[in-house]
């Protein structure tokens, strides 16, 4: 190996993990980032174009194929769409009713939102590293990043949504006394131990978003570090790693939107339940 | 950022791992499918098959309940002619047993009458005799006259 070959190796994983950059540089003012340096430059007033891109062209497939289903729905034998898109609301519902212990008809839609909208995000990864970079350097963006659940802004949004909520609902179901309570007299219940508890509890509850969106997102960037360090091997050797990875993450993909719904349905049944 | 062979070796892949879906992944999940299809068809027929057994049952229902009406009714008209038929014969009975009661009385009316007469005829001879005698004031030969008066009192 040269060292240019080296540099170049560097430099097309850098390329590949490289969001499109759109944000305020100290420099250029209001402008996408043309270098990592630039986007890291742009500090926090900055988005990534390409994630909130398709995550919501995610969403939006999402609505488009359940609407679609829904206003197709016969009460009669379901043709092929309506058959699989039951059989996944099928899938959730059991999901929420053995999870989910309390009364509240917004989760089982959150968790088949959840679930669809991450599976959506996370099968892209799929399709071939350089499929959509090469595409959209054609059109003259410098950066594809495709995968949204790969960067850490979508999945630490999303639990942080989640967060809410379980913020929301503890407040609802147990008042703020009760919330207070909770956090502060469990799970030693002795005035003493109060700031002990409190401690322990906030940090409980603050882990809980950060631990859902850390998994998801470490996943899936750890899986996409690979397929880009696969796509470095010769052309004729790539299939030879880059097909049993494909299929293993057949499992990941499905695997982690489910383990993201599922944990986000555990914890709001927890935000539901009186101590 | 340039086209290279790497593209064709992802190509490549890209190309076994959906064939690889195509033969092994997708087979298993299209089979839930038509399971899942084939469980509501098979439902769905079954329900609609217990509705039209159930309309059935309902006009067999029907039917039976009509026949047994018309029965009801056929078996009570009979009875009523029936009961006409043994008020009719009683009647006739009555009527019959009533006339032949008439019949019985009037043939002893008749029977006592001529017993009557004949011993009316009887008397008769000898109270004309006694008559005769205490108007002629004589005896008359009863060997005589018994024959004419016998034939007076046959008369009678």
């Amino acid at each position: 190996m040269a060292a240019g070959n080296e540099v170049t190796a560097t430099y097309y994983i850098q390329h590949h993990l490289q969001n499109l950059t759109f944000g305020r540089h100290p420099e250029n003012g209001w402008s996408f980032a043309h270098s990592s340096a630039e986007a890291s430059e742009m500090g926090f007033w900055a988005i990534h174009v390409d994630t909130m891109g398709w995550s919501i062209a995610m969403g939006l497939l999402f609505i488009w194929l359940f609407r679609k289903a829904g206003r197709m729905a016969t009460t009669g034998v379901p043709g092929g769409l309506q058959n699989a898109v039951e059989m996944v609301i099928e899938f959730i519902e059991g999901l929420v009713r053995s999870a989910f212990h309390g009364k509240n008809p917004i989760i089982a839609p959150l968790a088949l939102t959840l679930f669809v909208w991450i599976l959506l995000m996370n099968t892209l990864k799929i399709i071939p590293v350089d499929y959509f970079p090469q595409l959209f350097a054609r059109l003259g963006v410098e950066y594809m990043k495709i995968v949204p659940t790969t960067d850490v802004n979508a999945t630490l949004g999303m639990a942080l949504g989640v967060f809410c909520l379980i913020i929301y609902y503890s407040l609802k179901v147990k008042g703020v006394g009760g919330f207070a309570k909770e956090l502060s007299l469990t799970p030693f219940n002795h005035w003493l131990l109060i700031p002990f508890n409190l401690l322990l509890e906030v940090i409980g509850l603050l882990v809980k978003p950060f631990s859902l969106a850390m998994r998801l997102f470490g996943n899936m960037f750890a899986g996409e570090v690979i397929f880009i360090l696969i796509a470095l091997l010769p052309f004729w050797a790539i299939w030879l790693l880059d097909v049993p990875w494909a299929i293993f993450h057949i499992l990941v993909v499905t695997l982690q939107a489910f383990i993201f719904t599922v944990l986000t349905v555990v914890y709001l049944s927890a935000a539901h339940e009186h101590h | 950022m340039n086209i290279n062979m790497t593209l064709i070796g992802q190509t490549i892949a890209f190309a076994i791992f959906v064939w690889f879906c195509i033969k092994y992944v997708w087979p298993p999940i299209s089979t839930a499918l038509h399971e899942r299809q084939k469980r509501i068809a098979d439902g769905l027929d079954a329900a609609s098959r217990a509705s039209r057994d159930l309309e059935l049952a309902q006009e067999q229902a029907a039917q039976t309940l009509r026949e047994s009406k018309e029965q009801a009714s056929q078996i009570l008209e009979q009875a009523n002619k029936r009961s006409a038929q043994i008020v009719e014969e009683a009647r006739e009975q009555a009527r019959a047993e009533g006339e032949r009661l008439v019949a019985g009385a009037r043939a002893e009316i008749d029977q006592e009458i001529n017993r009557a007469k004949e011993e009316l005829r009887a008397q008769v001879a000898s109270l004309a005799i006694v008559g005769a005698e205490r108007v002629l004031e004589a005896s008359i030969d009863e060997q005589a006259h018994r024959k004419l008066l016998d034939k007076l009192a046959a008369e009678l």
